[in-house]
């Protein structure tokens, strides 16, 4: 279904190259990444696979600007992230990406519209235009009559769109999506990877980062990552493929 | 600037439903706010009374008001440099009167003389002792603070003939005459009778300090016919212009030198006083009394504070993955850092605010039922007390918002 309706690429988003991220633990020095050059263009939707331990979650952080590198290249539209402090690493992560976690991540005692206008908050935007951008981007993902309730008075996959919607608000260049369906049933899994079908459609860029086969195939290019290195990183999902180098056991570290 | 305004505004709203969803932690933590508020409040509106209480005692002295004394009103470490100089005479009055009327531009208005000395006041049945008596003229009044409500001060005519007239104040009028007026009637001291002309209105004692409350005046002449003995005197000079006292008190001093006659070479054996000089040696007493008593009642503030603290460090290691999406997000660490310290200050502030109010409760209770206790609320003591609320919650908020600004996104987003 998805060697269809590929959108033409636009230009670079993130642009990294050879970079390493070390964690020291105690005496022992963790080699996260060791090494991992990837362009990602905008209107790509691409899939991060790789086992636990593979440096998939090192690499989402790195992309999400929650991290920065040990050494190498990372430039977001063109502006290297390397050297960037805090401040302008939490402006990056506010206005050019939106996060999408697994738990949702939704603070509970605020309504939908209230989490949704987080972003815009911090963005500065004034109340009244925060409002109404809030409540124009969920109607969009399908809660237009959820704006008001509370994360507890939504089903799961309601509140992943909340989720999703918070993410979109700022209009940002990428959307990473980290195990987007992991805390949903299968069902509600398949509507919400629809609506980021829909969402790519659009005109977003999607970076989904899972481990789970049947969501990597809604992405139009796969990334294997094993090791801290990327393993192989292909156009589409070959079922074949993928599911062999899925298979190959983590090498211990 | 709009940025951080909204972030502001974001949160206080952060803080206010934090408080509300965890309202008895709330209650419980601003209790010790509440507490330590009522305490500060409570002293400082003691201090304010015994500030006030001492300012009124000094008041009685006039600010405008020389002294000439054989003594200072100083504590001496060579008193027997002053126990041999000649007693000050009350007859240096009119001599200074003269040569103050033939001064030009003299900055001086009048002088005149006091004599005084203890003595039991007898009504019919009633008796008081050790009032403070006192012999002076008529001019008295224009140095004095004395009000007469009930009657009037003796006149230049009973003054000059030595009449038998007294003023007396509130409380021996109102030990000698509890149910009647006592204008026009004659009280007995020394053995002497004397008609009361007028009754000074009440001016309240503190901590014992002189007040006309306890005191009686009569003409320096009738005063010299009776009781001359053993009696101190002084000479009160009024000035002219307050805030130039000290010129003042240069031309008195010159006045005197020539009253007593003493060559160039010689040193005053006399002493100029003021209210000031007075007030130098009581401040250190009431600034030590006020110093403690606010240190004391601090203390149970900062017990709140750090109950506040322990609370917000809570709070902190509660959403730290609030934190770490928050960040995610896009709050900076300022973002971050104003979140915590807001809600530390809303809850300190809310916490002072009940304080205050239960202090504001106390006083008036306290003041309907011991109307002599010294207690004083004031406007300014509202907004110092809030104040305080504020910088309590911005310290003790401060070392946990600190903590939180500083999280690291990934591992707080991480963290269960």
């Amino acid at each position: 279904m998805n060697s269809n309706n590929i959108r033409p690429l636009g230009p670079v988003v993130i642009d990294i190259e050879n970079i390493t991220k070390n964690y020291v633990m105690g005496e022992e020095v963790v080699h996260a990444l060791r090494g991992v050059t990837l362009k990602i263009h905008r209107n790509e939707y691409i899939a991060i696979m790789g086992p636990s331990g593979s440096g998939k979650s090192t690499l989402m952080n790195m992309l999400g600007c929650l991290d920065t590198p040990t050494s190498g290249r990372y430039e977001f539209n063109g502006k290297s992230v390397a050297e960037m402090d805090d401040d302008e690493l939490a402006a990056v992560r506010n206005r050019e990406i939106g996060f999408v976690f697994q738990t949702f991540n939704l603070l509970p005692r605020s309504t939908s519209l209230r989490n949704v206008e987080l972003p815009l908050i911090y963005a500065g935007i004034a109340p009244e235009r925060r409002v109404e951008r809030a409540t124009q981007v969920l109607t969009d993902v399908g809660l237009g009559d959820r704006v008001h309730h509370k994360p507890n008075e939504l089903s799961g996959g309601q509140r992943q769109r909340v989720a999703i919607a918070r993410a979109l608000v700022n209009g940002p260049s990428i959307i990473l999506a980290d195990e987007p369906t992991g805390n949903l049933d299968s069902k509600t899994g398949e509507e919400i990877m629809a609506l980021l079908e829909d969402l790519y459609q659009h005109g977003n860029t999607i970076i989904l980062v899972t481990h789970e086969r049947d969501i990597a195939a809604h992405a139009r290019r796969t990334v294997h990552l094993r090791d801290g290195l990327i393993e192989m990183d292909h156009a589409g999902f070959i079922p074949e493929l993928d599911l062999a180098i899925e298979s190959i056991p983590a090498r211990s570290i | 600037m709009k940025r951080f305004l909204y972030e502001l505004s974001e949160s206080w709203k952060i803080a206010a439903a934090q408080m509300r969803s965890n309202l008895t932690r709330s209650t419980l933590t601003a209790l010790g706010v509440i507490i330590g508020i009522i305490a500060v409040t409570l002293m400082g509106t003691a201090v304010n009374g015994i500030s006030i209480g001492f300012d009124k005692s000094m008041a009685v002295l006039g600010d405008d008001v020389l002294y000439v004394t054989q003594w200072p009103w100083k504590p001496v470490d060579d008193w027997w440099n002053y126990r041999d100089r000649k007693k000050i005479k009350t007859e240096y009055a009119e001599t200074l009167n003269r040569m103050i009327a033939a001064t030009p531009n003299s900055n001086l208005v009048i002088a005149v003389p006091t004599s005084n000395l203890m003595r039991s006041i007898k009504y019919g049945g009633n008796q008081v002792n050790n009032v403070f008596v006192l012999g002076t003229t008529s001019d008295f009044i224009v140095t004095s603070t004395i009000d007469c409500t009930n009657g009037r001060f003796f006149n230049e005519l009973e003054s000059r003939g030595g009449a038998n007239v007294v003023m007396i104040g509130f409380d021996v009028a109102d030990a000698l005459f509890p149910s009647e007026n006592p204008i026009d009637k004659s009280v007995l001291i020394n053995g002497q009778l004397f008609k009361v002309v007028g009754v000074n209105t009440r001016q309240g004692t503190f901590l014992g300090l002189f007040s006309w409350d306890s005191m009686v005046a009569m003409p320096l002449a009738a005063f010299n016919k009776y009781f001359s003995a053993k009696s101190d005197s002084d000479v009160r000079v009024k000035v002219k212009d307050k805030t130039r006292l000290a010129d003042a008190k240069d031309e008195l001093t010159g006045l005197m030198r020539r009253v007593r006659g003493l060559p160039p070479e010689k040193k005053d054996d006399f002493s100029i006083n003021e209210q000031q000089a007075f007030k130098s040696t009581l401040d250190p007493v009431k600034n030590s009394i006020a110093i403690a008593g606010l240190f004391i009642t601090g203390l149970s503030l900062f017990v709140g504070a750090i109950g506040i603290m322990n609370i917000t460090f809570v709070s902190v290691k509660e959403r730290t993955k609030e934190i770490g999406t928050r960040k995610a997000l896009g709050a900076r660490r300022r973002t971050i850092l104003l979140q915590f310290l807001i809600e530390s200050t809303a809850l300190c502030l809310l916490g002072g605010f009940i304080g205050l109010v239960f202090a504001y409760l106390m006083c008036f209770g306290i003041g309907k039922a011991f109307p002599s206790f010294p207690i004083h609320f004031s406007v300014d003591l509202v907004f110092l007390s809030m104040i305080v609320s504020i910088l309590t919650g911005l310290f003790s908020g401060f070392a946990p918002a600190w903590t939180a600004s500083r999280l690291d996104p990934v591992t707080a987003l991480r963290y269960e």
